[in-house]
């Protein structure tokens, strides 16, 4: 009889989205906030027990006086960042998405977006980027946040752009939500020349069989994907929307028109209320209706488990995005 | 500039923000006129005796801050304002209006003098705390005072809030609770135990007085100890208060968060105002 294969394990809250041996960067949001803090003066952080875990120690660390240690509290984090933003700073609020979404909404809808404040909310934990289950899983939260008026809504793929995104987003005057790759990020899109505009989509590669629109790190998904699709001559464009509000309309618009193009639209989200429903508005708007398919999380509660696992069950690692991009071709 | 020593008493302030508070209540012919009235001594002394601001420059960098953040008090607030020459008088009409400045819920955006956006309660006291570390970052010597009401202690954002402000030793903080004792649904006392207050904020870490919030010459007391003590905690000035205040027969309906008042009736308040008006 031989040994049971060994079981791969949820590792929590510190799951990095790199493959092995996958190039990596720490902490890109920490050392970019630091970096951005040294001609910003105004700008402070502030978390509800987790700059940890969505690296803000490390500005923490560097900027100890500019730090706020708000405790278990994310009511009480949004409100004080609105109150900081009033006099003049420009807060950068960190938790997870979950509880950003789920449990701060009102604060970050009336005492933040209503008045345009100048606060910076980036979340750890987006989508699926953890094992732990439903508790810090958010796999709604753009959803949520989507219908909130004045919020620009950004979610970066790796750690170039998350390096960029931070000082994009400082210079933008309003409130921003921002997912957050967090840890040993992987470093995917220095390979493309690529640079981030807060606003912007950006065609990564062009292919006349199938259009790939996504967001966050199922563009790195979609990168590799696209590569597996060679060696069966499929060839695929990769469009990445890091901004999804407000949605790049004039870029989407002309690449889901160019013909005969199979358009999925691939996320790190709920197939309800992302990425996916955006564009498919968008595009049936315009009258631009080519196939349309969605890679996205199923509307449900999800599992807990180890990431890779979990990544192929629901669909969004690169070979399941792969068998889903041929069985519809 | 700050507002011009006055020789106007604070009882005259008090009867003015009641006055302007009654004729907006009748331009809606319904409202909160019961908190206006039962809140007025509070804002008179807030704005005629405590607070430093400049009535021409609302913006002005070294004013106190004075947040509302029960969003429904604005008449109260609106008819201060008025008073203190923040809002023309002739605006007073347009209460609750299309295209007013004077929405019936309060509004940063929309009015002069009015700090936060209320109406979601239980913000105020959390956003009062970003004020308050954000004026310590500039070094500044301005005070934050919070508007609350009991209703707003149901809140568990305010609690958060209060525990934030001891553990920051936020002294530039003032925060006021009306406590009226009515609630949308009926008696606060009805909905969640509401005492004992003091023993709460002391226990939370706050400088705790109570007080009478319809006597004004205990209220003076109370604010300016707020204000000189020298401990590193936030304050806290518990006000109770008699809803309605001043007009005996609206004092006198049981049932007094949202007055509905004939129209006959308004003149009829404003005379009882008037005969009451102090010499």
């Amino acid at each position: 009889m031989s040994a049971p294969a060994k079981r791969l394990t949820t590792s929590a809250m510190i799951a990095s989205l790199a493959a092995p041996g996958q190039r990596t960067k720490p902490a890109p949001f920490g050392h970019a906030l630091v970096e951005l803090a040294a001609s910003r003066p105004e700008v402070v952080g502030l978390s509800a027990d987790l700059s940890k875990y969505t690296d803000l120690h490390i500005f923490a660390k560097a900027y100890p006086e500019r730090f706020y240690q708000m405790g278990m509290a994310e009511q009480l984090l949004m409100s004080a960042a609105a109150g900081l933003a009033r006099e003049g700073a420009m807060p950068f609020a960190t938790t997870y998405a979950v509880f950003a979404s789920r449990r701060a909404y009102d604060f970050i809808c009336l005492a933040i977006a209503e008045e345009k404040l100048n606060v910076k909310i980036v979340c750890a934990l987006p989508g699926l980027t953890t094992g732990y289950g439903p508790s810090h899983q958010a796999t709604e939260d753009i959803a949520i946040f989507r219908g909130m008026p004045n919020l620009t809504i950004i979610d970066p793929c790796d750690a170039l752009e998350i390096e960029q995104a931070v000082p994009a987003i400082a210079a933008h005057q309003g409130p921003v939500y921002m997912r957050l790759l967090r840890g040993n990020v992987p470093m995917v899109l220095d390979e493309y020349g690529y640079k981030f505009e807060l606003g912007k989509a950006a065609l990564l590669r062009d292919g006349p069989d199938v259009l790939v629109i996504s967001s966050g790190f199922m563009t790195m998904r979609a990168l590799e994907a696209a590569t597996m699709l060679e060696t069966d001559r499929v060839k695929t464009a990769v469009l990445h929307v890091p901004t999804i509000k407000p949605l790049d309309e004039a870029r989407i618009l002309a690449e889901a028109a160019k013909p005969g193009r199979l358009v999925v639209v691939a996320e790190n989200h709920s197939i309800i209320g992302g990425l996916g429903e955006a564009v498919a508005t968008l595009l049936l708007r315009n009258g631009v209706t080519p196939v349309f398919r969605q890679i996205a999380l199923p509307d449900a509660f999800l599992d807990a488990g180890a990431l890779p696992t979990l990544h192929d069950r629901y669909g969004i690692s690169a070979n399941a995005v792969v068998q889903q991009i041929k069985s519809w071709l | 500039m700050i507002q011009l020593l006055s020789n106007v008493s604070l009882a005259e302030r008090a009867y003015r923000i009641r006055r302007n508070a009654l004729r907006m209540g009748e331009v809606q012919g319904q409202g909160y006129i019961a908190q206006a009235l039962g809140i007025a001594d509070v804002l008179a002394v807030s704005y005629f005796h405590a607070l430093r601001y400049n009535a021409e420059d609302p913006h002005w960098e070294e004013r106190d801050r004075f947040l509302l953040s029960i969003g429904h008090y604005a008449i109260a607030l609106y008819a201060a304002l008025i008073e203190a020459g923040v809002i023309p008088e002739a605006e007073l009409e347009t209460y609750g209006s299309d295209d007013s400045r004077l929405p019936m819920s309060g509004m940063a955006s929309y009015t002069p003098g009015m700090e936060i956006t209320g109406g979601s309660l239980g913000h105020g006291l959390g956003i009062a705390v970003g004020f308050a570390l954000g004026l310590k970052r500039k070094n500044s010597n301005a005070f934050i005072y919070n508007l609350l009401s009991d209703g707003e202690l149901n809140e568990g954002s305010t609690w958060e809030a209060a525990m934030g402000a001891s553990h920051w030793q936020l002294d530039n903080l003032i925060a006021i609770v009306d406590i009226n004792g009515q609630q949308a649904d009926g008696p606060s006392a009805a909905m969640t135990s509401r005492e004992p207050q003091v023993a709460r904020w002391e226990s939370f870490g706050w400088y705790t007085q109570r007080v009478d919030g319809n006597n004004i010459e205990a209220l003076t007391e109370v604010f300016d100890r707020a204000r000189r003590y020298e401990g590193k905690k936030p304050r806290m000035i518990i006000c109770d208060t008699k809803m309605a205040k001043g007009v005996q027969f609206l004092e006198d309906r049981e049932m007094n968060h949202f007055l509905r008042v004939d129209a006959d009736e308004w003149q009829k308040a404003l005379e009882i105002l008037d005969a009451g008006r102090p010499a």
